[in-house]
């Protein structure tokens, strides 16, 4: 039986880990990362987890620990930051190349500099074109399903890619609050052990990452696109199957009072819990407005988000990570691309905010609203504001 | 839902004192969350962490600005923020301090809100030989409000804190009877 706990959120994420009974932990410990691999190192200490431990010298390292270990077999799983996921890039594209089921929780940090240890998604956004399944959590019970639910999609035959699940470093991550725990039993029905087809064998050699030359490389790309975007149907079948025995719903949009919203809120994350407040509030002052809560990254969800969002006037997007140079926040361009020919679509606003760990209230997100509304229907509309900033 | 704001310096347990409270609420059923206010952990700075204790489930991830409740853990930062910044009317306000309630008041202009006061750093003292007083403030807390039932809260800091768990139980009590309260709340 499953029980309620009151726990830090990185200890919910350790939890989920160590119940997914993993084989293998690299990682090197990076602000506010931290609690997770330390909970994780001491289980694996006291015995109480039986699997290699491996505390890399860089991320680098962690990530080529990982692909090592996920290619012989080996159910792995690290953690990362900000800065960390920034040394690990180069891995990244290759683990989602080697079609390695790695499970990575990365707790959303900025990037520096200014020097920065405090959170937003520009981690995450730097490596968009990565190659790697992305969700979004937006609480404790979120971090701890979506991890276990992360090694079932990933290692799925019809899937075999990495997955990483984000949680906003500080604001979930050092947070206490209830969590249902699942016990063994449940994780062990619904995740069952890592076998794979293909593995790193001494006995039965075989040859991963080889060179393609150019006459092979992009039929490679092309497969591990369609492959990466067909990885959709099955994340959408364990999600259903998650419902069925937990009780507990996913969708690649969470929805709060849209269904008749001239203005929808969307947003990945943490913050999205205040925002369903401001919700409220501007529901009382008579304004048709709603929320939608982005859980699934990549393979981005093109058609849901058309479909959820399409009938809205205005979709107020807040990013909490800036395209430097670019056109507006990432989440909000990748919108505006998949609107781009549908007739009769909402205007797409586009709001950075919440960048290295600045805090948005209730009130701030009442005023993108109001902002949005008013920037789609009266005003000349900014390519993308960044909201309450000093000037 | 009550609304906690914890000041302390970093050692004391501020963070321990909001988590210790939110676990105990959410272990008597209720709906709570603990955090700290973000950054890198500085021993002997002044810090701050927040908790909220609610019947209903919680959604906001804003820092608690308008408290219920101020705990101050360490008197000395008294003079160098102003913790009673956004208490509610008629909110309460708990310090570790020898004065009485009544003295403190005056000297910091409290109006509005009850004071309690509690000698916890003679009580840490007394017990462990240490001036860290979240277990005793956190009697001090559960004397003017009793968010969770005192008889929990002992209990789980009895499982909470390995070696000194006796010790910090007995802080916890005492702090809980020496208490003192004065109420300047308006009518």
């Amino acid at each position: 039986m499953s029980r309620r706990e009151g726990l830090e959120i990185s200890a919910a994420c350790a939890e989920a880990v160590a119940l997914a009974d993993v084989d293998v932990i690299a990682a090197y410990p990076i602000t506010p990362q931290t609690h997770i691999v330390e909970h994780l190192a001491r289980k694996v200490a006291d015995g109480l987890l039986d699997a290699e431990y491996i505390l890399a010298e860089s991320e680098h390292s962690a990530m080529s620990c990982c692909i090592g270990s996920s290619a012989a077999g080996a159910r792995t799983f690290t953690a990362t930051a900000g800065p960390g996921l920034a040394l690990m890039s180069e891995m990244l594209f290759v683990a989602s190349g080697l079609r390695l089921p790695v499970v990575m929780a990365l707790v959303n940090r900025t990037l520096s500099s200014p020097l920065s240890i405090w959170g937003d998604q520009s981690d995450v956004m730097s490596v968009r074109d990565c190659g790697w399944i992305v969700f979004f959590a937006e609480n404790g019970q979120e971090v701890f399903d979506m991890t276990i639910q992360a090694f079932r999609i990933a290692e799925d035959e019809r899937v075999l890619f990495p997955a990483m699940v984000c949680l906003d470093g500080f604001h979930l991550s050092h947070l206490v609050e209830p969590v249902e725990i699942l016990d063994r039993e449940e994780v062990d029905s619904f995740l069952p052990p890592y076998n794979p087809k293909y593995r790193l064998d001494p006995h039965n050699p075989t040859t991963m990452g080889a060179f393609a030359p150019p006459e092979f490389f992009s039929e490679i790309k092309k497969r591990q696109d369609e492959e990466l975007r067909s990885s959709y149907h099955v994340i959408l079948e364990v999600w259903g199957e998650w419902e069925k025995r937990f009780g507990r719903s996913y969708a690649p949009l969470s929805q709060y009072r849209s269904e008749d919203a001239e203005v929808i809120l969307l947003m990945a994350g943490a913050f999205a819990g205040t925002a369903r407040l401001a919700i409220d509030r501007l529901r009382e002052k008579g304004l048709r407005v709603g929320l939608a809560s982005l859980k699934l990254w990549r393979p981005f969800p093109r058609e849901y988000l058309v479909d959820a969002l399409g009938r809205a006037e205005v979709v107020c997007v807040v990013d909490r990570a800036l395209s430097v140079g670019g056109a507006g926040g990432p989440i909000a361009n990748e919108l505006r691309a998949a609107f781009h020919d549908v007739a009769d679509c909402p205007r797409v606003v586009s709001f950075v905010a919440g960048l290295s760990g600045r805090d948005i209230m209730v009130e701030g997100f009442m005023e993108m609203m109001e902002k949005a509304l008013s920037y789609a229907r009266d005003e000349e509309m900014p390519y993308y504001e960044m909201y309450g900033v000093r000037e | 839902m009550i609304q906690l704001r914890i000041h302390g310096r970093g050692g004391q347990g501020v963070v321990a004192l909001a988590e210790i409270l939110a676990i105990c609420a959410i272990r008597e059923g209720k709906y709570a969350q603990a955090f700290p206010s973000f950054g890198p952990e500085r021993r002997g700075a002044p810090v701050v962490s927040y908790c909220r204790v609610a019947e209903e489930p919680i959604y906001t991830r804003e820092p608690v600005q308008q408290p219920d409740i101020v705990l101050v853990l360490d008197s000395t930062v008294l003079r160098v923020v102003d913790v009673l910044s956004g208490l509610k009317p008629n909110g309460k306000l708990v310090v570790n301090a020898c004065e009485s309630p009544e003295d403190l008041a005056r000297e910091h202009g409290c109006e509005n809100c009850l004071v309690a006061t509690v000698d916890a750093s003679g009580i840490a003292l007394r017990n462990m030989g240490r001036d860290i007083t979240n277990t005793a403030m956190m009697g001090a807390l559960l004397k003017v409000e009793t968010i969770v039932d005192p008889h929990n809260s002992a209990e789980l800091i009895r499982t909470y804190f390995k070696d000194t768990s006796g010790k910090n139980v007995l802080s916890f009590w005492d702090a809980y009877r020496e208490t003192q309260v004065a109420d300047f709340s308006l009518r």
